[in-house]
Order: structure tokens, then sequence, then C-alpha cells
């Protein structure tokens, strides 16, 4: 398969996947869901996938490991501030940039 | 019809504008990767979710099989099955199947949050206003980034590579300070993650976050169950 072909069809498989996910039960599913053990899990796998995104691909994201903890660290404190969702992004790739002069 | 229509587009301008941050920190991830700008385009347009795009790109760089790619989707992107169901239940009756079916396309967690939180029921064409001009931050916030990723020096590329990782900690920190159970799902991820990383090697990115996630996500729902009777809308 060449490069192109390749990514295209990984585009619509992407594409595909996520629309069914939301469409599915938008369209069709009248009822909540009955499992307590399911409604949990789901209510919990969002958290736990970002998190598992994050940890610990954050730390090759930014240049240096030491750029990449810097502006990691800026964002979890900011983030337990509770400051908006892109003042905690910008200011960890700002504190990334500054010390990347050091690093 | 056309007052719902504005009022949704106008509720959507926060949302664009807070898209257009992280989108830009999308297109340069995308570019980074190898991927040509119109393909980081294309893939926004397409999928309109910040996680699974990520994951997708990511994994698309390392050649990563479809197979591999459509069950990191259906991980990563399970949260919008639940935010579905939920909105389903808030729709008004002019929403018939074929505009349940297009409506479907643009329900992200910001859309989710805010139609949630509307009083009554949804109308069409306030859910299309509002998916129009956040779908619209969406693309264009990947194009610049796409664009200024070429443009800009290494030096604050590489630093705009933690935009999106800053977002993902902006998300789930908070609710982890209050909630057991959701620090419980996000320190168990990040351990295992991180323990997969290390200990296996060969085993994709993408699969260690799969298999961290659900072993995680499951932890935490049999130690900390949701309320039985209380609607979850998370």
């Amino acid at each position: 398969m060449s490069s192109i072909s390749y990514h295209l069809a990984a585009v619509a498989v992407m594409a595909a996947v996520t629309y069914l996910i939301r469409a599915l039960p938008f369209a069709f599913f009248r009822r909540p869901i009955a499992s307590r053990f399911l409604r949990s899990f789901l209510y919990y796998i969002p958290y736990a996938v970002l998190t598992a995104m994050t940890i610990p691909a954050v730390f090759t994201s930014a240049g240096s490991p030491l750029s990449a903890a810097a502006g990691f660290a800026v964002a979890l404190v900011l983030a337990y501030m509770r400051l908006p969702l892109i003042a905690v992004a910008s200011a960890a790739a700002a504190a990334a940039f500054l010390v990347s002069f050091f690093g | 019809m056309k007052s719902d229509l504005l009022r949704g587009a106008r509720h959507g301008i926060p949302i664009a504008l807070g898209y257009l941050s992280v989108s830009f920190g999308f297109g340069i991830l995308a570019v980074r990767e190898g991927l040509a700008l119109w393909e980081a385009v294309l893939i926004s347009a397409a999928c309109v979710t910040s996680a699974g795009q990520v994951a997708g790109v990511t994994l698309l760089a390392a050649g990563g099989g479809l197979w591999e790619l459509a069950l990191v989707q259906l991980t990563v992107n399970l949260r919008y099955a639940l935010m579905s169901l939920s909105l389903s239940q808030k729709l008004d009756d002019r929403f018939t199947l074929p505009r349940r079916l297009a409506a479907a396309f643009g329900i992200t967690d910001e859309i989710f949050a805010v139609c949630a939180a509307q009083p009554g029921r949804i109308a069409p064409a306030y859910m299309a206003g509002m998916i129009a001009v956040s779908v619209a931050g969406w693309v264009g916030g990947t194009a610049l980034g796409g664009m200024a990723g070429a443009l800009l020096p290494t030096r604050v590329t590489d630093a705009l590579g933690i935009l999106l990782y800053g977002m993902f900690v902006a998300i789930v920190v908070p609710p982890a300070r209050r909630e057991r159970g959701v620090r419980l799902a996000a320190l168990a991820a990040a351990g295992v993650s991180l323990l997969l990383t290390l200990a296996v090697p060969a085993l994709s990115g993408s699969l260690s976050v799969i298999i961290a996630a659900v072993a995680a996500a499951a932890l935490a729902a049999v130690l900390f169950p949701l309320p039985a009777e209380k609607e979850e809308d998370a």
C-alpha cells in the first residue's frame, strides 16, 4: 500500500469508528444503561485514557526531557489550582520554551 | 428556527476559541509526525476529537495496522457513547432520525457539556449552529498550527508540542482532586502505562494506552462505583 492510500485508509477508519461510537447511541438507544459497573467504567475511562496518553509520552513531547518535565510540572500545578484549560496549556508550553534555553 | 441556529452559533464561539489553541497544537504535532498539511486538516474535519486524533496520528506515523487504529479509536473515544446516550434523552421532537445521524458527528466533550447544561429540550438548529462554529475553530486551528509548524523555529514548535498534554492535564486534575475514583483511575493508568512502556518496549504506545486505561477504569469502577440511582452525565 502506498503512503497516501495507507493514510487515507487510516483516516477513513478513524472517522468511521469515531462516528459510529457517537451515532449509534445518539440515534437508536433510548434507555439509560442499567449496569452499574458499565456506567462507572464509562465514567472513568476518559480520565484513564487521557492520563495513559500523557504518561510517559509527555516527556518526549517538547524537545528535551528537561523542558517537557518543566512544562508538565507547571501544568500539574496550574490545573490543581483549577485554572482554565487554555491557561494551563499555554503556561506549560511557555515553561517548556523557557527551560529549553538551559537544557 | 432561525433564532435557535443563532443562539447555538453564539454558544459555540467560546468553544471554537478554546479549540483554536488545542487544534493548533494538533496541527503542529501532525506535521511534525510527517503528515501533509491537507492530511492533518482532513483528519480534524473528519474526526473532531482531540485525544483520538493525537492517538491516531501517533499510531499512523508508526505505521500501525488498521485494526489497531480502530481499536485505539474505540477505546479513546468510548466516552462519546455515554455522552450521546445521555444527550439522546434531551432532544426535542424535531430531531428526526436523519437529523440525529447528522448531529451525532459533532458530539464532543465541550459541545456535550454546553448542550447538557441547557434548560429544557434541544432543537436541531441549536446543535447545528454550535457544531458549525466549533468545527470551524477546530479545523481552522489545525490548518494554522500545521502551517506555523513549518515556519516557526524548532525551539518554539518543540515547546508547543506540549500544548495538548497540558490540556489533558487540565481536564484530569480538577476532578481527580475532587473524587477518589477519578484519582485512582488516573494514578493507576499512569502507573500501568509507565510500567508497560519500560518493561515491554516491543508493545506499541497505543496498545499500552488501551491496556492501561481499561485496567485502571475497571479497577476504579469496582472500588468506587457510581451511586446506583444517580443519572450520570459525564
